[in-house]
């Protein structure tokens, strides 16, 4: 039930009552609704769901994350566990 | 049940036809005086060649010396029913000389002559219609293949989508050249000419109905040279094929059925452009199913990928090739693919049609 | 965005995965709630992947699935109507009613639109004034505000010819329904990470602590889902059960507040039947009065339906993660994408769907 993916917002306007913008999902642009998102701006990057916007990404919670999970790669390095690459087993 | 405003005019009943210059009318394809002015006026312009300008209702031509001697004959037939008629890279015209020529091709021959059919819905700006023409004499120029017979009718107001355009094509394939579906075998290696997906986005992108504006072209070419220099370049190709109407994956199907083998290929290794992409995973779709109109696979024995890979690289239809999978024996007539996170999946054919999702 | 494949780097999945391995001690039975977590653990083959340990079981999450017959069968009769556009979402269009499906009226002449965002929607209401123009407003919390909006917006345009038919169903109902059956199987939930995004997740720790189940709000790339399994399986074996986030990009605790407003506004929680489940009090949401008037139950009299589900369709099982598609006799004989006998086989999403399309390779045709 949750097909969205993120874009960037690159214009913001109002159409037939509603706030919406201009998307660019990269290389795709396409109209969305920001009703909900009051304080984006352009340059924000937003998840999209039908055509409507859902929140804002935040970029420094992306870049924590991938950090944090680029550690555990680092500890299982360290643990001699890296050569061992998990492949499809039971085929 | 045309509401066509336009009073019937033309036949022998009427001491002064009315001039239709700008729409397409019936009268246009009854094939009296209106449609030989159309032909004079649009077709023969156009289309202009030596046996075109027999003015026959047939072709007639030699063979060349060597097929005269050996070979054999390939004949291709093709029939376009595109809506929108023009997109991004393309259009109707483009589409239907450049899927003949490419069909011709993939028997390894070389395209000799076209024939173009064109069914016309009434009302069709002739203005159009010329843009189309011109488009794809443009198109058999580019491939060096000659539109040399053809036909015109035209039907009532909604009976065709504008325009639908027929092409069957004619060509010849050397002596000892041995290539088709069901040759692959395994421990070949499985290539792809290009990006995949660019024509299917280009053309839903062009139809409007989604909303979405795609920073994408149609892929549509005519391949008969960069297959010219493949099969130069590396002799021993087995399979020739273009993932047209259900993408990489129902075409790679087609061949894993037809040779009885499984091929497996990997999903990092497949090229495909950021906005094809983008438009997928705002759809829902899955690229390896989307439509191509300018791109071959070629199944070779291993040692020849380096040579048509180069030979391919040269050529601006080939710029992106790459080398996407190889044939095993097992599972048979399965196509798998190795995914980014080595995970191995199952590739179907296209089943139904590919239709936006929310899920 | 630069950060988009990174969320699908195979090297990082394999290493996220090796941890897991590194941890797990025992079987444990993990639910994603969403469909869209199923397919993605599918289509990536993340699934191939983990230690044998992790059962993955697959929720109700499937709006397409879960959409009662009753309400399909009135779509299909509002569909087959002359003066009536009906637009829907593509993943309904072959969705079996008792007799037919949206794709055969299409065929037979009815105006059936797919369209990307019910706004769209609008727009042909506003191109289409001579005709009434209806969306099937199916989905979860995610697809509530998209709805709302394009209601919101057909008000204040004040058009006379555009309605909703309303099938929205909610998460925390499903869990509870799940986890409180007593033949429940479910240890860890992944909980659907764009739900989240629109509605927090402050709903859930009452949850977690009534069953004593771990809840970790997980996104939809190989990466996210790898970490949200990997975090689950953290507090399996260490007996917790609290709620974490593991989409901390897009998901708050307090969801989009904005968002919220919206729905409160236009929508009401509803009992709601879920197809091969049951009703589920209050596990659904319906037109606030103020909106009644777009809604198509009100605006259309579509007579008596007598519906009819196929004696085979072991669906409920299926979306309740007490069965697996090929436990079903009819799985892939007489029920086929092709020929499906209930949603699940026609969904994208559908459990059953993904489980023919991503078969593993030894099966033989």
């Amino acid at each position: 039930m949750c097909l969205a993916v993120p874009g960037k917002i690159t214009e913001i306007y109002t159409l037939n009552t509603l706030r919406m913008a201009k998307i660019d999902f990269g290389g795709v642009i396409r109209e969305v609704c920001l009703e909900a998102l009051p304080e984006a701006k352009t340059g924000d990057y937003a998840i999209v769901h039908a055509g409507f916007a859902l929140n804002l990404l935040s970029e420094e919670e992306a870049r924590e994350t991938l950090d944090a999970l680029r550690e555990i790669g680092e500890i299982e390095a360290e643990l001699g566990l890296e050569d061992e690459e998990i492949s499809s087993k039971g085929l | 049940m045309t509401d066509s405003t336009l009073p019937i005019l033309e036949g022998a009943a009427c001491p002064v036809p009315m001039r239709h210059d700008d729409q397409i009318v019936m009268g246009h394809g009854s094939g009296g005086r209106m449609t030989q002015e159309l032909i004079e006026r649009v077709f023969a312009p156009a289309f202009a060649n030596p046996i075109l300008a027999q003015s026959n209702d047939f072709a007639a031509f030699l063979l060349p010396l060597e097929a005269q001697l050996h070979g054999s004959l390939a004949i291709s037939t093709d029939s376009h029913i595109v809506s929108p008629l023009f997109f991004a890279g393309g259009d109707i015209g483009r589409l239907a000389v450049c899927g003949t020529v490419n069909d011709v091709s993939m028997s390894g021959a070389q395209p000799l002559y076209l024939t173009a059919g064109f069914i016309i819905e009434e009302g069709l700006p002739v203005e159009m219609l010329e843009r189309i023409v011109t488009s794809m004499q443009a198109a058999a120029l580019e491939a060096g293949v000659p539109i040399v017979a053809g036909d015109t009718k035209v039907v009532e107001r909604g009976k065709a989508d504008g325009v639908f355009i027929n092409t069957a094509g004619i060509g010849w394939i050397p002596a000892g050249r041995q290539i088709g579906g069901a040759l692959a075998r395994p421990g070949d290696a499985v290539l792809i000419s290009g990006a995949i997906g660019d024509h299917g986005i280009a053309v839903l992108s062009a139809r409007g109905e989604l909303g979405f504006d795609a920073a994408v072209t149609s892929d549509v070419a005519p391949l008969n040279a960069l297959i010219g220099a493949v099969l130069q370049a590396a002799p021993g190709v087995r399979v020739l094929r273009d993932p047209t109407r259900g993408g990489l994956a129902t075409t790679l199907n087609e061949i894993a059925q037809q040779s009885n083998v499984c091929i497996e290929i990997t999903e990092a290794t497949i090229p495909i452009h950021t906005p094809v992409q983008a438009a997928c995973d705002m759809l829902g779709f899955d690229p390896l199913y989307v439509a191509n109109e300018g791109k071959v696979i070629v199944i070779l024995p291993p040692d020849q990928v380096d040579a048509a890979l180069a030979a391919m690289h040269r050529l601006p239809y080939g710029a992106e090739a790459a080398a996407i999978g190889v044939v095993k024996p097992s599972p048979a007539r399965r196509v798998l693919m190795k995914t980014f996170i080595g995970g191995t999946r199952v590739l179907d054919v296209l089943a139904g049609e590919m239709l936006p999702r929310i899920c | 965005m630069e950060y988009a494949q990174a969320f699908r780097d195979g090297d990082l999945v394999q290493r996220v995965v090796g941890e897991i391995r590194r941890i797990v001690t025992r079987d444990w039975v993990i639910m994603e709630i969403c469909g869209g977590q199923t397919h993605a653990i599918l289509h990536s083959g993340l699934d191939q992947l983990l230690p044998p340990q992790i059962e993955l079981v697959h929720g109700p999450g499937c709006p397409v699935c879960v959409t009662s017959l009753e309400l399909i069968d009135k779509g299909l009769a509002i569909a087959a109507r002359p003066d009536v556009i009906f637009c829907s979402f593509g993943d309904m269009l072959r969705v079996p009613g008792s007799n037919q499906d949206l794709f055969s009226i299409k065929a037979a002449g009815g105006q059936v639109r797919v369209v990307y965002s019910p706004l769209d929607a609008v727009k042909i209401a506003r191109q289409n004034p001579d005709k009434q123009v209806v969306f099937f407003a199916i989905g979860f919390e995610t697809t509530a505000p998209a709805n709302a909006a394009s209601l919101l917006q057909a008000k204040a345009l004040g058009l006379k010819n555009f309605s909703l038919l309303v099938s929205h169903v909610c998460v925390p109902p499903a869990m509870h329904a799940i986890l409180g059956a007593p033949d429940n199987r479910v240890q860890g939930f992944l909980a659907a990470g764009h739900v989240c995004a629109v509605m927090g997740y402050w709903e859930y720790p009452p949850i977690a602590e009534q069953y004593g189940v771990p809840i970790v709000v997980t996104g939809f790339e190989p990466l996210d889902l790898a970490q949200g399994i990997l975090m689950t399986v953290r507090q399996l074996e260490a007996g917790t059960h609290t709620v974490e986030n593991a989409y901390p990009r897009i998901v708050t605790r307090e969801g989009n507040q904005a968002a919220q407003a919206m729905l409160k506004r236009v929508f009401r929680p509803v009992d709601r039947n879920w197809r091969g489940v049951g009703t589920i009090p209050l596990s659904g949401w319906g037109l606030q009065p103020e909106f009644a008037e777009f809604d198509a139950e009100n605006r259309f009299d579509v007579g008596h339906i007598q519906t009819r589900e196929s004696p085979l369709c072991i669906a409920g099982e299926i979306l309740r993660g007490l069965k697996k598609p090929d436990n079903c006799p009819a799985f892939s004989t007489l029920c086929t994408p092709a020929n499906p006998l209930g949603a699940p086989m026609v969904s994208s999403e559908g459990a059953c769907s993904a489980y023919f399309r991503y078969h593993r390779p030894q099966d033989t045709l």
